[in-house]
């Protein structure tokens, strides 16, 4: 494991120059039944070193697939995925085994994830052997280093899955991910099928092992107060499209787009103060087929503010406050 | 008010070839006339278990109900033969499950699962039930429901089946209703629409609700009172109030702890909880908390509190509420 031990807020300023990964026009369309589904539909996204981006949206909304497409376990569409300034979409299957070292996804189902005939050890030990990393002594001493660093027991490593608890497990699936030293790591709902005593238990790891090694996370979910709290900005998505970018504090202080806003009243707060007090924007109907989205703006059919020209015209996406970025007519 | 429920000491096991698990073990709570009642705990606390046993739809075996009692309307389900409780179900207690794709039968139309209980209830004719299943559809917010009650459950998105299973629940004006993980599965904007019209039938109707959930942010929205559930017991019982701003129970305070709150730092750490649950099949003879607890104490480990009252109508089982704890140990987290 690297001992690097990095302030990472000011390692942000640093490299503003060169991102980490820059997402540009990222499209990934499925094939249905001689339909096409627009599963991300134009993504742009810088993300720096060290900072932590939240990805949030309804299911169905893309963001899954996007964070696939961007290690290019689905192969994109449209646009480029820059990994520290080159291309990696024009990589050789071999560039890209080498490549994916650097870059790792921790899933969101703990039990299906893990493979049930394999033990610990094998579980994180195999990506030390698809990449030939560490052999006998050595890859067994990683593996307990690892297990020690996500908070489990080492002589643990014997053991199956299926008798570990799904916290012990996202560890387990943790370790794996870390196992190659990666830089980038796209995690999936990390946390959203576990209990909320445990959450808090993966999310502090999660905070720890940045600060630790300096990683950096696309964190994708649908908890909005827990994106808020991890992320340093977050992006919005709907129905495959970009609806709002900007630093977390200003994306929850001042949400711009009409979807943001319904999506952060719709969270009930624990604080039944509040919640008396709370004036909820409560949206209609249901999110429209991605197989048929709506013309012109794709959230204007649920939208409270639609305006003639929602249905006409697509909404630009434009920098209305220093790096707030909103898709809404609302705001031109 | 009136008292429409008492669950009474309730122990339930379920028998599996590793053993005895004690999913249930001495739960006390009496639900009101009109009130909604959250039951919140993590996975395997008995939240479910308990709403199940209410409506007698445990297989027995492996479940066993072991002791105690469920007084509903003056009379003790428990003691209920299964043709006395099909004339309960569905006409004096409603239930609507998580999910809701399979709760629903998906070989009948929409209608005709709505329709069945007042046939079998109410005594309606065929078209009668019919058409109270149309109106029912109209009054969870179905558009067009004389169309939808022709069709099938597989047509319907997730938040419509949710509310068609909402509208077979209430179709016959239930005395109680229980709502299992209600929203759990659906999107944040579909259950604020759920979680309002729930509110609107339960005032419209005058229903009691026991509504369980794993989300404190569901139940700061809904409900009046909480039950905290932990390991098959009741540790916490109060008023919203009571709970989310003046609890007894270092688990109630450590569960609301780890949910990040507005206008937290990020650098601040959430406090989690440690460890897991306790093992059910060998429950410690403590405090369930006591390996998990920051404040334990040393009778903690030995003897198990009681649900005591502390102020009227807010109980908690935590023996750092006991006159004989330390008032520095018990004093140290003024939350």
């Amino acid at each position: 494991m690297t001992n690097i031990t990095m302030d990472t807020r000011s390692d942000v300023s640093k490299t503003r120059s060169q991102p980490l990964l820059q997402i540009i026009g990222l499209k990934k369309y499925f094939n249905i039944g001689g339909r096409t589904l627009k599963a991300v539909n134009g993504l742009t996204l810088d993300i720096q070193q060290g900072e932590t981006v939240g990805l949030v949206g309804e299911s169905g909304c893309g963001k899954s697939t996007a964070g696939r497409t961007i290690l290019r376990m689905y192969e994109p569409t449209g646009g480029e995925v820059l990994y520290e300034g080159k291309n990696i979409f024009r990589y050789s299957a071999g560039e890209m085994k080498k490549i994916r070292r650097q870059m790792q996804m921790i899933f969101q189902d703990p039990y299906a994830s893990l493979n049930p005939r394999m033990n610990v050890e094998d579980i994180i030990g195999e990506p030390l052997d698809i990449h030939r990393l560490a052999f006998g002594a050595g890859r067994k001493q990683r593996i307990s280093e690892l297990l020690q660093l996500v908070g489990l027991n080492p002589e643990h490593m014997s053991r199956f899955p299926h008798e570990f608890s799904g916290g012990q497990r996202q560890r387990i699936g943790i370790a794996r991910a870390l196992a190659m030293d990666p830089k980038f790591i796209v995690c999936d709902e990390p946390i959203s099928s576990l209990d909320v005593s445990i959450q808090a238990q993966v999310v502090n790891l999660l905070k720890d092992l940045q600060k630790k090694i300096g990683l950096t996370y696309l964190f994708i979910a649908h908890d909005l107060s827990m994106v808020k709290y991890i992320s340093d900005r977050v992006l919005v998505m709907y129905l495959g499209n970009m609806a709002e970018f900007a630093d977390s504090d200003s994306l929850y202080r001042n949400p711009l787009h009409p979807y943001t806003r319904a999506l952060f009243s719709a969270i009930p707060v624990p604080n039944p103060d509040l919640e008396k007090k709370k004036d909820r924007i409560v949206l209609q109907g249901d999110v429209p087929s991605p197989l048929n989205p709506p013309s012109g703006c794709v959230f204007r059919t649920r939208c409270p503010k639609a305006m003639d020209r929602c249905s006409c015209q697509e909404p630009e996406w434009r920098e209305v406050n220093p790096g707030h970025f909103v898709a809404c007519h609302l705001y031109e | 008010m009136e008292k429409i429920l008492e669950v009474k000491d309730l122990y339930v096991s379920f028998h599996t070839y590793s053993g005895e698990v004690k999913a249930v073990r001495g739960v006390n709570f009496d639900i009101y006339k009109g009130e909604v009642v959250a039951i919140v705990g993590e996975s395997g606390c008995g939240k479910s278990v308990t709403s199940q046993s209410i409506m007698q739809i445990l297989p027995t075996p492996p479940a066993e109900y072991k002791k105690g009692s469920i007084i509903f309307q003056g009379q003790d389900l428990l003691k209920k033969s299964e043709k006395e409780m099909q004339r309960i179900r569905g006409k004096d207690i409603g239930m609507i499950f998580q999910d809701s794709m399979t709760s629903l039968n998906p070989t009948s139309k929409i209608g005709s699962q709505i329709a069945e209980g007042l046939v079998k209830h109410q005594k309606l004719s065929g078209s009668a039930a019919w058409n109270r299943a149309v109106e029912m559809l109209e009054l969870v917010g179905v558009a067009q429901p004389d169309r939808r009650a022709n069709q099938y459950p597989h047509e319907f998105s997730g938040g419509m089946r949710q509310r068609a299973m909402i509208a077979i629940a209430l179709a016959c004006q239930p005395k109680l209703l229980i709502a299992d993980e209600p929203t759990t599965a659906l999107d944040v904007t579909i259950q604020a629409q759920i979680l309002e019209l729930m509110k609107g039938l339960q005032k419209k109707l005058d229903t009691s609700i026991i509504l369980i959930t794993h989300d404190l942010g569901v139940v700061a929205e809904m409900c009046e009172r909480v039950i905290v559930m932990y390991a098959g017991q009741v540790i916490e019982a109060g008023t919203v109030n009571d709970i989310f701003y003046n609890s007894k129970h270092p688990y109630t305070k450590g569960l609301l702890k780890s949910i990040p709150h507005t206008g937290m730092d990020r650098r601040e750490s959430l406090k989690s909880i440690v460890g897991t649950p306790p093992d059910l099949f060998n429950p410690p003879a403590g405090c369930p908390f006591y390996a998990r607890c920051e404040r334990a104490m040393k009778i903690c480990g030995d003897n198990d509190p009681e649900l005591a009252e502390m102020e009227k109508n807010h109980y908690a089982a935590c023996w750092l509420n006991h006159s004989m704890a330390l008032a520095s140990t018990a004093g140290k987290e003024g939350v």
